[in-house]
């Protein structure tokens, strides 16, 4: 648009350079001079040093070395001096040199000089000049005096620069003028190191040698070609190597040594870590090579998957580590007692692989399950409190894997709290919307397309609010596909509740499809359609979820009622099969575990039969409970087989078949397989998420009930990941429509979190309310599971402990707490509503400011322009002095004036100023100062709390 | 993997390491690729250029529409042919990695967006830069009204000072807002 006013901002950048070089160089005069100073008071105190030091100097040669130091000094500053100027006039140069007119160069540069010392003063960096000016008076007499060398130099520089037009070179250049900068620095170190160090200087060269080792530190953030970052990487290093020992004294520098010897180790065996840690995570390979292919939102399921990987390889070394090893290694073995052996009439078949299978048989009674648990208080050498455990360890995965889901989630929501504002929708669909981690022409070419789309649509959406034409027909269907939706549900749920397992998995396969179909009746934007996709998938699982343990439950509560109805049917009173079986927890109860329950239920048959038993019952033959917590286990346990059988097999069929079918057939068919109605399957991330979500809810359903759940589901996982990454790289075809990763993270946990509670609800509840079975599991012949607990406390715990628990359960404190805690929590989203509050009227205010300087930096590029042509103008008109020179320059200035307000467009601006400009652009990649680590030229500072954002988002 | 470790020295990977977001086996797998990319008495050489053409054959460039200007802004050699020494490569694969910070990465996407390497994106920019985006075949093209609604639009939004263009702190500010930049803008060897 405006070539002009785009030159005159990036001049204004070169500005702000100008100025930080101006600031720092002022920074190092002071310093300097203050040395000077110092050594001038100190001087003698010094000399003595030196003498005993170094013993070499004799008095004549002190002086003099004086002097040729403070030469030296000069020199240097002098050097420096002219590094200003040729920054200040560095423009006025570039300017010059394209205009070609070699001859009235210098000429014009003084003349500026002098119009600017004398005219001026409004100027930004003429401000900055004579601020300068004024601090160090001795500056203006040596300008003075060297003028013409200092032009000689310049004119050298011009030379150089004529040569020198591609902006690498330029670089190279910056580079030779750090170089420069920082050998002066080294001689200065060099002096002060060859003289004796007073604590100030060494002040200082620490300073300088920490200054260095930030600015190593610093180098990876800075946008410079390698070359550039190599030779100051060493530069900085020889620096530090070389002066970190001159650091200290006597004992403080040997310690200081051995510090800088300690922190360079520890730096260096930090990265060798980095490096470890990186080769240790598993799959990254597999997952970036996806990545490649794929982009992000493939990629991000994977690294779903892996997390919970994760979270179930915790939790099953828990179940594993704490429960199932202990009891395999030290409870009593299997066939000792009823609980452990399989029943008569299940004996012949029970090593059938059918039945194992079916988790019946051997694999029922063995520690997969909840049933083969004795309830024996402390087993083996150790005193392992086995009840005790196994409740901790339940409690414990639910506890855990609340606190895991939370605290991911609390950090995707800190991550992605910053992309809520919508204000640069265009903006961020243009500048981030392609996925450089595509490297699929396939993906790549379905991206075009999606990014086009989305161009599109936003133009739409931008150009006229959408207009509905039949309005009534679009609801008519909506509602329609709602019912049918609906209708689907109820009867999936219907058929759960009857037949259970198989049924479920493939309703969860088949039930998708249908809503798909539906939901094309529905016509909505396809990312509304997702969610309500989405949406509706999971109200699938989740009443399916449901209807099963409901299911369940009935058949929990038959079983027991069954039983207890059989031994009323054996035995012919009512009355006394009641007592018995009283009696017969009660003498459970008085006993308690003196008796193994071997003889306990022994002893109950024997007074339930009362016709003649033979003695040596074998533990085989002793009639046994229901034990509905095993049935439970066992039913989740084949669930799960189910769910990743039919998994598997859908995989295999469904992708793997259909990409060989559509593969070679494609060759003899009649129209295009590939292109047309099979194609190839895509890779469904929101279905898989899910599915994978669903999967772990019934985990954390059923592992209190079948400890060998997440060794079960570590297992699947483990496999899936395999073999979906195998599915994915050579069968499936990128999905059509793209979604990004991050924005549907925190959606996924979401999910998972409400599934976690959905999950742990039933179980609490059937852990809480109904009695466990008296003769099976860790708990048998307690009144309620948690029993454990009080148990442990009364017998394991000193007495006064039991009593502070006591006081501590009762509702007196309980409730007061729960009162505190809401408090509290009532408190802390109150705060967070401020902040966020506060949050965004910040982030209007640093807008505001940022325009506001914006628009002062524009101004004062374009005053500095305006003076330039001004200057020029005056420097041509000298030859043929005209009077109305002053006129002229009033006219330019008004002209751009008015441009700067009216702001409309291109205006012609001088050809040029405005090339010059143009070649000075580049120089805003490269700053030559070595300014605050992490910043770039033309930033406002507002973005640097950012700069240490985690950079991979969707990482778990 | 033993000979390219030998071949880059231990001095010069731990220089590498420092100034760049890699891991060490990143460094060598770069290493690995990039001299396959070379033929053999090239190999010899320390600093061959590799042009631009062969480095596209890389298949994590080789579906990127902005390869050749990811070339350009990364290629430090004085034809402007877009050539990259391994150097350069390590600068570009730093970038784009997955450790390197938002500041740095933005800055390497203004200058890959910035088609004329003026130092600000322009109407002609964005407009390159729309096209790219939109792929090379006819039917995904945008028609010059929408692209005129489209380039209006972006620049209504993060043109802050209103000079018709977007300058890097502009861009800045608009990407550092962005949830998934630095998500997206990588580039896995």
């Amino acid at each position: 648009m405006s070539q002009d006013s785009l030159d005159s901002l990036v001049t204004s950048e070169n500005d702000i350079d100008i100025r930080l070089d101006v600031d720092d160089e002022y920074e190092q005069e002071r310093q300097s001079g203050r040395r000077r100073k110092r050594r001038r008071r100190s001087g003698d105190k010094k000399e003595k040093k030196k003498k005993h030091q170094r013993r070499r100097s004799s008095s004549s040669a002190r002086d003099g070395r004086e002097e040729r130091q403070t030469k030296k000094r000069e020199s240097s500053k002098k050097q420096r001096e002219k590094h200003f100027k040729e920054r200040t006039t560095e423009r006025n140069e570039e300017e010059a040199q394209t205009s070609s007119v070699k001859a009235t160069k210098t000429n014009k540069n003084i003349n500026n000089e002098k119009t600017r010392k004398t005219k001026t003063a409004e100027r930004e960096t003429e401000k900055r000049n004579e601020k300068k000016m004024d601090k160090s008076p001795k500056t203006i007499e040596r300008k003075e005096s060297e003028g013409k060398n200092t032009d000689k130099s310049k004119e050298r520089k011009k030379h150089k620069k004529v040569q020198n037009s591609s902006d690498e070179e330029k670089t190279k250049e910056e580079s030779e003028e750090d170089k420069e900068e920082q050998e002066e620095l080294d001689k200065e170190q060099e002096e002060v190191r060859s003289e004796c160090l007073s604590p100030e200087e060494l002040e200082k060269l620490k300073e300088a040698v920490d200054e260095r080792k930030k600015l190593i530190q610093s180098l990876r953030v800075k946008p410079w070609p390698m070359k550039k970052k190599l030779v100051s990487l060493r530069e900085s290093q020889e620096f530090v190597e070389k002066y970190e020992g001159a650091l200290g004294k006597g004992k403080g520098r040997k310690i200081y040594a051995y510090k800088v010897i300690m922190t360079k180790k520890w730096m260096k065996f930090e990265r060798d870590f980095e490096n470890f840690k990186t080769t240790l995570i598993p799959w990254e390979m597999k997952i970036k090579e996806i990545e490649s292919h794929f982009g992000s939102s493939v990629a991000s399921y994977f690294i779903f998957l892996r997390w919970m990987y994760g979270i179930n390889m915790i939790l099953f070394c828990l179940t594993f580590g704490l429960v199932m090893v202990p009891e395999a290694l030290m409870g009593r073995p299997y066939g000792s007692i009823p609980r452990k052996t399989v029943p008569r009439a299940e004996e012949a078949s029970a090593m059938d692989f059918a039945v194992l299978w079916d988790f019946g048989g051997y694999a029922q009674y063995s520690v997969l399950f909840y049933g083969f648990y004795n309830n024996q208080r402390a087993i083996g050498w150790l005193k392992f409190r086995m009840p005790l455990s196994y409740f901790l360890v339940g409690v414990g995965t639910v506890a855990y894997s609340y606190m895991v889901v939370i605290r991911t989630m609390a950090r995707n929501a800190n991550e992605s709290g910053i992309g809520d504002d919508n204000s640069f929708n265009f903006s961020w669909k243009m500048f981030t919307s392609w996925d450089y981690l595509i490297g699929n022409t396939e993906t790549a070419d379905n991206k075009f397309a999606s990014i086009t789309t989305s161009f599109k649509e936003a133009i739409l959406e931008e150009q006229e609010s959408r207009k509905d034409d039949n309005i009534h027909l679009t609801r008519f269907l909506r509602v329609l596909a709602n019912f049918l939706v609906l209708c689907c549900l109820a009867g999936s749920g219907y058929l759960i509740y009857f037949v259970v397992n198989m049924v479920m998995s493939l309703l969860g396969m088949f039930c998708p499809m249908l809503f798909d179909v539906i939901s094309t009746l529905e016509n909505y934007h396809p990312r509304v359609a997702l969610q309500w996709q989405l949406g509706r998938i999971f109200a699938l699982f989740l009443g399916n979820l449901y209807t099963f343990i409901i299911a369940l439950m009935d058949e929990i509560n038959l079983k027991v009622r069954s039983t207890l109805k059989g031994d009323l049917d054996r035995n012919a009173p009512a009355f006394i099969t009641w007592t018995v079986y009283i009696c017969q927890r009660k003498e459970e109860m008085i006993v308690k575990y003196n008796i193994t329950t071997w003889e306990n239920s022994f002893n109950g048959t024997v007074s339930e039969n009362s016709t003649a038993t033979p003695i040596s019952l074998h533990p085989a033959d002793v009639p046994r409970g229901p034990c509905w917590e095993t049935m439970v286990g066992q039913e989740f346990v084949r669930l799960i087989i189910s769910d990743t059988m039919t998994t598997y097999i859908t995989l295999l069929i469904g992708d793997f078949l259909r990409a060989v079918l559509v593969r070679f057939l494609n060759h003899c068919w009649c129209w295009d397989l590939e292109a047309g109605f099979p194609s190839y399957s895509e890779f469904d991330v929101s279905g898989n998420v899910l599915g994978l979500i669903f999967n772990q809810g019934m985990i954390w359903m059923g592992a209190f009930y079948a400890p060998c759940l997440p060794a079960l589901n570590l297992l699947r996982l483990h496999i899936s990941m395999y073999l979906q990454c195998w599915a994915v790289m050579c069968c499936n075809v990128p999905q059509e429509r793209v979604f990004k990763a991050s924005g549907s993270n925190n959606f996924y946990m979401a999910m998972l979190l409400v599934i976690l509670f959905l999950s742990t609800l039933p179980a609490i509840y059937t852990i809480v309310t109904i009695p466990p079975s008296f003769d099976c599991g860790p708990f048998s012949g307690k009144n309620r599971m948690f029993d454990v607990i009080h148990e442990t406390l009364e017998s394991d715990f000193p007495v006064w402990f039991s009593k502070v628990f006591s006081y501590a359960s009762n509702p007196g404190l309980v409730l007061p707490f729960i009162l505190l805690m809401v408090l509290a929590i009532y408190y802390l989203q109150s705060t967070s509503k401020n902040y966020k509050e506060a949050n965004v009227k910040l982030k209007k205010k640093l807008q505001m400011q940022n325009e506001e300087n914006k628009k002062k930096n524009k101004r004062a590029a374009l005053k500095a322009q305006m003076d330039l042509e001004e200057a020029r103008k005056a420097s041509s008109q000298q030859k043929h002095v005209s009077p109305r020179r002053h006129q002229d320059v009033n006219e330019i200035h008004c002209s751009r004036q008015r441009h700067y307000y009216s702001k409309n467009g291109r205006n012609p601006a001088p050809p040029v100023g405005d090339r010059s400009l143009r070649r000075s652009a580049p120089r805003t990649y490269q700053h030559v100062n070595p300014g605050p680590p992490g910043y770039l030229p033309g930033l406002p500072r507002q973005s640097e709390t950012r700069m240490h954002r985690v950079p991979s988002l969707q990482r778990h | 993997m033993g000979t390219t470790a030998s071949q880059l020295g231990k001095e010069l990977l731990s220089e590498y390491q420092e100034l760049t977001f890699l891991t060490k086996q990143e460094i060598l797998l770069a290493h690995k690729r990039f001299s396959e990319l070379l033929t053999k008495d090239e190999k010899d050489l320390p600093n061959t250029k590799v042009s631009m053409e062969r480095i596209l054959t890389l298949p994590e460039l080789k579906s990127n529409p902005f390869r050749k200007r990811i070339c350009h802004v990364f290629s430090t050699s004085e034809q402007k042919d877009g050539s990259l020494t391994f150097e350069n490569f390590l600068d570009l694969l730093s970038a784009f990695s997955d450790s390197a910070t938002l500041e740095i990465k933005s800055h390497y996407a203004f200058r890959i967006f910035d088609f004329d390497d003026d130092g600000t994106l322009d109407r002609g920019d964005l407009e390159k830069l729309v096209n790219c985006l939109t792929g090379e075949t006819d039917d995904t093209r945008l028609t010059p009204e929408e692209m005129r609604q489209l380039i209006d639009n972006i620049l209504e939004e993060s043109d802050i000072d209103r000079d018709g263009t977007v300058n890097l702190s502009e861009f800045q500010h608009v990407i550092s807002r962005s949830p998934d930049f630095v998500s997206s803008f990588k580039i896995v060897l």
